[in-house]
């Protein structure tokens, strides 16, 4: 019997997989990055910060992390939830549980994805 | 004297499973914990444990030794007791028919999940279907398992979805018969294991390595599975 589960990120192991590890890389360099901007910067305040952050490529990066987050926690937290709040576990009351906490998780994940922006492109 | 700590559980008597002590003079012998279970047995006739060939061979007598996963028979005092105390339980993850004796029917769906045998539509030859050397090698390491289930009774994976996750010896089995130049069902074999459960729960903690008395290293079938499925699903 086929095993499927509509809550993954990508409905596919595969998918989920790659996604993960790229995901991975992604959050490496961007964290890479910043660890050197703030190495090698001698002093840093709100002025080079925002200095920092008023280049298009940071912007892009910085997006571009935050969706990796975005999706690296999603199929993380998607792992862990149906490990531990599972009906095997808890009885029937994991699964109404589990889809809240689930949908929690989304809901906290688009707000980072949307403040991001707001913070980047915002006024 | 050593000291043997021993999961009892009888579901018809008691109530709930518990550790029965008993002191066993060894004579200063190196003894397999096999032989402890059976000179137990022999002073206590209800003590049951599921054993066989007692050298490596069937996989039946499993158990969780000291907290460690392995084959009873093939396991040397010397080797796992700590303190002079050997505290022996059932594998890990699965129902308990009575003492050391585990229900082991999901392990078994598991393994029959993966069609565990030859699939060729071609017309079979007169004799046997040849394989060259270098194919037969590409087996090595993954014939040798025995399915006594100390590495999926190890994973946390299979404890948790043990229903869904096939777990590393029906993994290890599944890239069997994948590498298997003789098989020509690699893709439908493939297609049915590209669900976020089926391989993909497993997250690469080794316990499977770490335990298996064959010495195989389920990870790294399970690494090659991943690297079939890229190459056929992108």
């Amino acid at each position: 019997m086929a095993v499927t589960n509509v809550t993954s990120f990508g409905r596919s192991g595969l998918s989920d997989w790659l996604v993960q590890r790229v995901s991975g890389v992604v959050l490496t360099v961007y964290l890479l990055v910043i660890a050197a901007y703030l190495l090698f910067t001698p002093e840093v305040d709100y002025a080079s910060w925002k200095e920092l952050h008023s280049g298009l490529c940071i912007r892009l990066l910085t997006v571009f992390a935050v969706l990796s987050l975005a999706a690296h926690a999603w199929i993380g937290m998607w792992g862990v939830l149906t490990d531990y709040v599972t009906v095997r576990l808890m009885g029937p009351k994991a699964t109404p549980l589990r889809v809240f906490l689930q949908l929690g998780m989304i809901a906290v994940i688009f707000v980072y994805v949307a403040w991001t922006v707001a913070i980047l492109w915002g006024k | 004297m050593l000291k043997v700590s021993i999961y009892r559980y009888n579901p018809d008597i008691d109530s709930a499973p518990y550790m029965q002590d008993f002191q066993l003079d060894t004579q200063g012998k190196d003894i397999m914990v096999l032989d402890v279970l059976e000179q137990l047995k022999a002073e206590d006739p209800t003590l049951v444990f599921r054993r066989s060939c007692r050298e490596g061979v069937c996989g039946s007598d499993g158990v969780n030794i000291n907290g460690k996963n392995g084959l009873a028979c093939v396991t040397p005092l010397s080797e796992c007791v700590k303190n002079n105390t050997l505290i022996l339980r059932p594998l890990p993850g699965l129902p308990v028919i009575r003492d050391l004796v585990i229900d082991m029917a999901q392990f078994y769906a598991q393994y029959e999940k993966i069609q565990p045998y030859l699939i060729n539509d071609t017309p079979a030859p007169a004799i046997e279907r040849l394989q060259s050397p270098e194919d037969r090698e590409k087996l090595d390491g993954l014939y040798e398992c025995i399915l006594c289930a100390c590495c999926s009774t190890s994973c946390p994976s299979f404890w948790w979805n043990p229903e869904k996750f096939i777990g590393p010896a029906g993994l290890l089995q599944a890239y069997r018969f994948l590498a298997d130049t003789r098989d020509t069902a690699t893709e439908e074999r493939l297609s049915k294991l590209d669900d976020p459960f089926s391989v993909f729960r497993c997250h690469g903690i080794q316990n499977c390595v770490a335990v298996c008395p064959k010495s195989l290293n389920p990870t790294q079938a399970i690494g090659h599975i991943r690297t079939m499925l890229l190459s056929s699903g992108t």
